[in-house]
């Protein structure tokens, strides 16, 4: 009887973090995420809450978001204390968790199509897809930067928009903010708290 | 050419190098740029966001209409931009372009041309003097234009100068036997920024919302779309992450 209860335990604790992972093959990995992601937004039985925590959730499996904070940071992430360090992330990763939840809620009634791959390096696929809204608009192309270092679990790094590079734009973002404040990390964290805040 | 004339000249163009050799993430004067953004921002909430918001309620044949028709006539400009960056690949596709659009395409409003492969990339002077390895400068913003860097802003200017739809608008000049006039080339200008704005409504919203420094949010994008335009290519350059495991 214990041994049952053990299993049933395993599989429940099993089951309920590996509910968002997906293949480990990159432009399988993307399907998978994307399909499930846009069904969950354009389901009208859901809450924006329970939305927002679905996004929350996705991400924090599936966003190497740890990396992102880092290259945002730019050269300053080698000279900085890693107290300091670990401060900005924990600002950071509650930031982009918020910013992801505001830019996804309201994106939903589109189709969604992987086109190809391509293997930079061991550690880097480009998945090459597009979007296809069903309101007559131009299809959006969307690359995304998977980091393969770990075969198993797929991470994602960067999403580029039409050309566009979301983590290059944040990290310019950020730099301006750290210029103008003598590269005080402090200053940047303040920022982000703030965003988070309000 | 008289001493004072040759003088002004010179300073001018060593002033124009100098800056020249700036990067365009380099700021030529940036608190300066920050309150013209200020402004353009102002202005957009005012006038362009809710002519923007009125323009996307228009029926969707309409809005598609308008946005095919102004593409057109920004083609124009590709067409020498094309030539004289040595593309005749790009020069082919403009010219049949604007050919099977304007008449196929009924002036433009169809874009029939899509249709059978000519899709072409389009170039401005801006992007020419790139490709003639001319650096982009330093970065600053101008009012209503938006972001530009010095090569850019020449290059704007210059772009009235070889855009045939300029030159019989602004020029009041006659090609195959057509002439506008001022007006003309204004409201097609300013319709072109109202569609670009209703078509980036939702983007712009997030980008708002989302930003803690919309004025380097607003740069950076300028400056990735402008290399990959000069690049036509969609791919972003810059990879500069290899370095960074956990």
């Amino acid at each position: 009887m214990r041994k049952l209860i053990f299993l049933l335990v395993s599989f429940l604790i099993f089951t309920s973090t590996s509910l968002y992972s997906y293949s480990s093959n990159p432009k399988e990995f993307i399907v998978g995420l994307v399909e499930d992601a846009i069904s969950k937004l354009s389901d009208k039985d859901l809450t924006d809450e329970e939305k927002s925590e679905f996004i929350e959730q996705i991400a924090l499996e599936n966003v190497d978001i740890k990396a992102l904070g880092l290259y945002t940071l730019g050269e300053l992430r080698k000279s900085t204390e890693k107290d300091k360090i670990n401060d900005y992330q924990i600002a950071f990763e509650k930031y982009f968790l918020k910013s992801l939840t505001s830019r996804l809620k309201d994106y939903s009634a589109s189709k969604f199509e992987v086109m190809s791959e391509d293997k930079k390096s061991s550690n880097y696929t480009i998945v090459n897809s597009k979007i296809i809204p069903e309101d007559g608009s131009p299809e959006i192309k969307i690359d995304w930067r998977i980091y393969t270092k770990n075969r198993d679990k797929p991470l994602i790094r960067d999403l580029i928009v039409e050309g566009l590079s979301l983590a290059r734009t944040q990290r310019e973002e950020f730099s301006s903010i750290l210029s103008s404040n003598n590269n005080d990390i402090k200053a940047l964290i303040l920022k982000l708290t703030e965003f988070v805040a309000n | 050419m008289n001493s004072k004339k040759l003088k002004v000249f010179i300073v001018s163009t060593f002033f124009l190098l100098s800056i020249i050799e700036l990067k365009a993430s380099d700021e030529c004067f940036e608190g300066f740029s920050r309150s013209v953004f200020k402004f353009n921002m102002a202005l957009d909430d005012i006038v362009i966001e809710p002519i923007a918001k009125g323009y996307n309620k228009l029926p969707s044949p309409i809005k598609s209409g308008t946005s095919n028709f102004t593409s057109n006539i920004s083609t124009l400009l590709s067409i020498p931009n094309s030539l004289l960056q040595g593309n005749l690949r790009e020069f082919g596709n403009s010219v049949g372009s604007v050919l099977v659009n304007t008449t196929v395409g009924v002036l433009g409003f169809l874009n029939p041309a899509e249709k059978i492969g000519l899709k072409p990339h389009k170039e401005d002077v801006g992007q020419t003097l790139a490709t003639y390895g001319i650096g982009s400068g330093c970065y600053f913003v101008l009012p209503v234009f938006g972001p530009t860097t010095v090569r850019d802003s020449i290059g704007l200017i210059a772009d009235t100068f070889v855009d045939p739809f300029a030159h019989i608008t602004l020029r009041e000049k006659e090609i195959l036997g057509i002439s506008g006039n001022n007006l003309d080339y204004f409201t097609v200008k300013g319709t072109t920024a109202v569609d670009f704005r209703a078509d980036n409504e939702n983007n712009f919203k997030s980008l708002e919302k989302n930003s803690i420094d919309l004025y380097s949010s607003f740069k950076s994008i300028y400056l990735q779309d402008r290399d990959n335009k000069i690049r036509n290519s969609s791919e972003n350059s810059q990879d500069d992450w290899g370095n960074l495991d956990n």
